[in-house]
């Protein structure tokens, strides 16, 4: 780089860094705010919130949260969903895209017809509902699984790009010596296809955990919701809740303060259970963001900055 | 074990055999490539394109009740389904909310991500740099109920941090309500949305500058540019077509509400400013059931999607000479 040590220089990088610590605390904070309220005692949260570190420590919350049954219930949902649909799916895409790869496959242009169309068409919502009603996958275990099995012809394209940088002669003398083609799959382009293969799990099986849309538009029962799920609906109800009691409050004062004593009372709150709900379900996230890091960063610009 | 003893042993077997030059052209090759084939081929017929029939549902008087079987049975109705929306009270405002978030959100998180990129890049230390990309794009990997809850916390009337601070420093008289009043729902909707994906966003226009020949900047800097001059005559125009390419999927996307996001700050009170196309179709369909309305206004979404993404990329190609296809 050029670049002179001048004062406008000097005067530039500084502030450019201080941008850059502003925007990360501006991240961060979020998050120490609610892991801090969430380990305090919810009657002392009245007094106003906290900022750095708990005034009366306590774990209440966060024990009522992992204690509660439709907690774990759910948290094994999303878990056991996440690691079958991550594996098979990708495993799935990549043995189809070893396929669709072949310069010898026939009937090339079909399989490409069909991949590029399913990009772009669907049914939508409505008739995606009443496609799994007709299955019978409304209401089971199986929607969670069932339709994606499959990882999608966008990540087929991804990991073409990467198959294309094996060399043909690989291919070529595992041919010559008679190698069919599940074990040249087996034994050379999974082995060679590795980090891809990591990044594009990683995606899938961030994808998967956050959804909760499935939940919503193909289940009812309580057995079946996923982890978001069911913080998404300790945070609604609550909220809702609470914006009832301040609107009340406007022409109501009398009402509005029997609400907050109710609420207020005792070391677990609405709202430090939500902030604790909310930090324990990205717990898992968190954990394995550090070793997800370098696959996903490689994923996106294998998918992107092609072309 | 026995597989692989058995497979290497056929392997043997073959190679004994004179070979045909059209390597993997015979039978047994094309059947093995098949069987990787077509369990996704049925995949993709029976979960993307067999639902397609059921968008016959927005030409048509259909009743719920008659099931799949209905949508073939029940009468035609032209274009009723589509007069019904049209002439519903909701119809505009979900318009209007649908592209006022997207293109007030749009015009916000472009420039803003691409000075956080055009800044970060400014940045010498490699450590440093790293360390405020990983802090960055962790919002991006939290669901949107973690984050949008955190936000609802944050923003809450009674001991959320944003109220309590306007307050302490007098700013405001009264604790806003952001999420119960409609007239804030815009500005959360974008902000959060801009705060959860402004790291990531900048993956793309680091990867792109990244690419930018350094003696340009040499050469720019030797003709006396200085580093404002620099970004703005060199590293602008060379991203321009990824910048261009971005506009064109925010355009063609600019019907799609982040479905995920709207549903999870979403509430009864703030309904006025939040209900949007996806929202809708998603309460009249699934909550009300009336599953024509809901199939005409999805396809009609669609059309115009399609329609705003040709219509974005002729343009492009048009005034920078680069596209998407």
């Amino acid at each position: 780089m050029v670049g002179g040590r001048s004062w406008s220089d000097r005067i530039f990088t500084l502030s450019n860094v201080g941008i850059m610590l502003f925007v990360m605390l501006l991240t961060v904070y979020p998050f120490w705010f609610s892991i801090v309220n969430s380990l305090n005692t919810g009657s002392d949260l009245i007094r106003g919130p906290i900022f750095v570190w708990p005034r009366e420590l306590t774990m209440a919350s966060w024990r009522t949260v992992l204690s509660d049954p439709s907690i774990l219930q759910a948290a094994w949902i999303s878990g056991s969903r996440t690691a079958i649909v991550t594996f098979v799916s990708i495993f799935h895409t990549a043995l189809f895209t070893y396929a669709f790869s072949r310069p010898y496959l026939k009937g090339k242009a079909f399989y490409a017809a069909v991949g590029f169309a399913s990009m772009y068409f669907g049914g939508g919502l409505i008739p995606s509902f009443m496609l799994m009603n007709w299955l019978g996958l409304y209401d089971s275990y199986l929607v969670y699984i069932i339709p994606s099995l499959f990882a999608g012809f966008w990540n087929v394209i991804i990991i073409n790009a990467n198959y294309k940088a094996i060399p043909d002669a690989l291919f070529e003398s595992a041919k010559m010596d008679g190698a069919n083609e599940f074990t040249i799959f087996f034994r050379i382009v999974i082995p060679l296809s590795k980090p891809v293969l990591a990044a594009l799990s990683v995606f899938t099986a961030v994808g998967v955990w956050n959804d909760y849309n499935a939940t919503l538009y193909f289940t009812q029962s309580t057995d079946l919701q996923t982890l978001q799920y069911l913080v998404l609906k300790l945070v609604q109800s609550t909220q809702a809740a609470a914006q009832m009691a301040s609107a009340a409050g406007a022409d109501n004062p009398d009402l509005a303060s029997v609400f907050s004593q109710v609420e207020g009372r005792g070391e677990v709150t609405t709202q430090t259970l939500q902030l604790a709900s909310m930090v324990i379900a990205s717990i898992p996230m968190i954990i394995i963001y550090p070793f997800a890091q370098r696959y996903f960063i490689k994923g996106i610009l294998i998918g992107s900055v092609k072309g | 074990m026995a597989q692989r003893a058995h497979e290497e042993q056929l392997s043997l077997a073959k190679t004994k055999r004179p070979k045909s030059f059209k390597l993997g052209y015979d039978f047994r090759t094309q059947m093995e490539l098949k069987f990787m084939l077509w369990p996704a081929i049925i995949l993709i017929a029976i979960f993307d394109f067999f639902p397609m029939y059921g968008l016959l549902m927005a030409f048509k008087d259909y009743d719920p009740l008659t099931g799949v079987k209905g949508i073939f049975t029940s009468p035609w109705s032209g274009f009723e389904n589509f007069m019904v929306m049209f002439q519903s009270f909701q119809f505009w405002p979900m318009v209007r909310n649908t592209l006022g978030i997207n293109l007030l959100g749009n015009l916000i998180h472009v420039p803003v991500v691409l000075t956080f990129a055009l800044l970060l890049n400014e940045i010498n230390s490699s450590r440093f740099k790293s360390l405020i990309q990983t802090i960055t794009y962790l919002p991006h990997f939290l669901s949107w109920v973690i984050f949008g809850g955190l936000f609802i916390t944050l923003l809450n009337t009674d001991g959320g941090f944003v109220n309590y601070l306007l307050l302490k420093t007098g700013l405001i008289d009264e604790a806003i309500q952001f999420l119960g009043d409609p007239k804030y729902f815009w500005g959360v909707a974008i902000i959060t949305n801009l705060l959860k994906e402004l790291g990531w966003g900048a993956i793309l226009y680091l990867a792109a500058i990244a690419g930018i020949d350094q003696t340009l900047y040499e050469a720019a800097a030797i003709d006396g540019a200085g580093r404002f001059k620099r970004m703005l005559h060199v590293t602008i125009p060379s991203i321009m077509p990824t910048l261009m390419i971005l506009i064109i999927f925010a355009v063609s996307g600019m019907l799609n509400n982040n479905f995920t996001q709207i549903y999870v700050l979403q509430n009864t009170l703030n309904l006025p400013a939040s209900e949007v196309i996806d929202t809708y179709v998603y309460r009249t369909g699934l909550k009300e059931f009336q599953f024509a309305t809901a199939t005409a206004i999805g396809l009609m979404k669609s059309v115009f999607a399609l329609l705003l993404l040709f219509g974005a990329n002729a343009l492009s190609k048009k005034l920078t000479k680069s596209g998407l296809f």
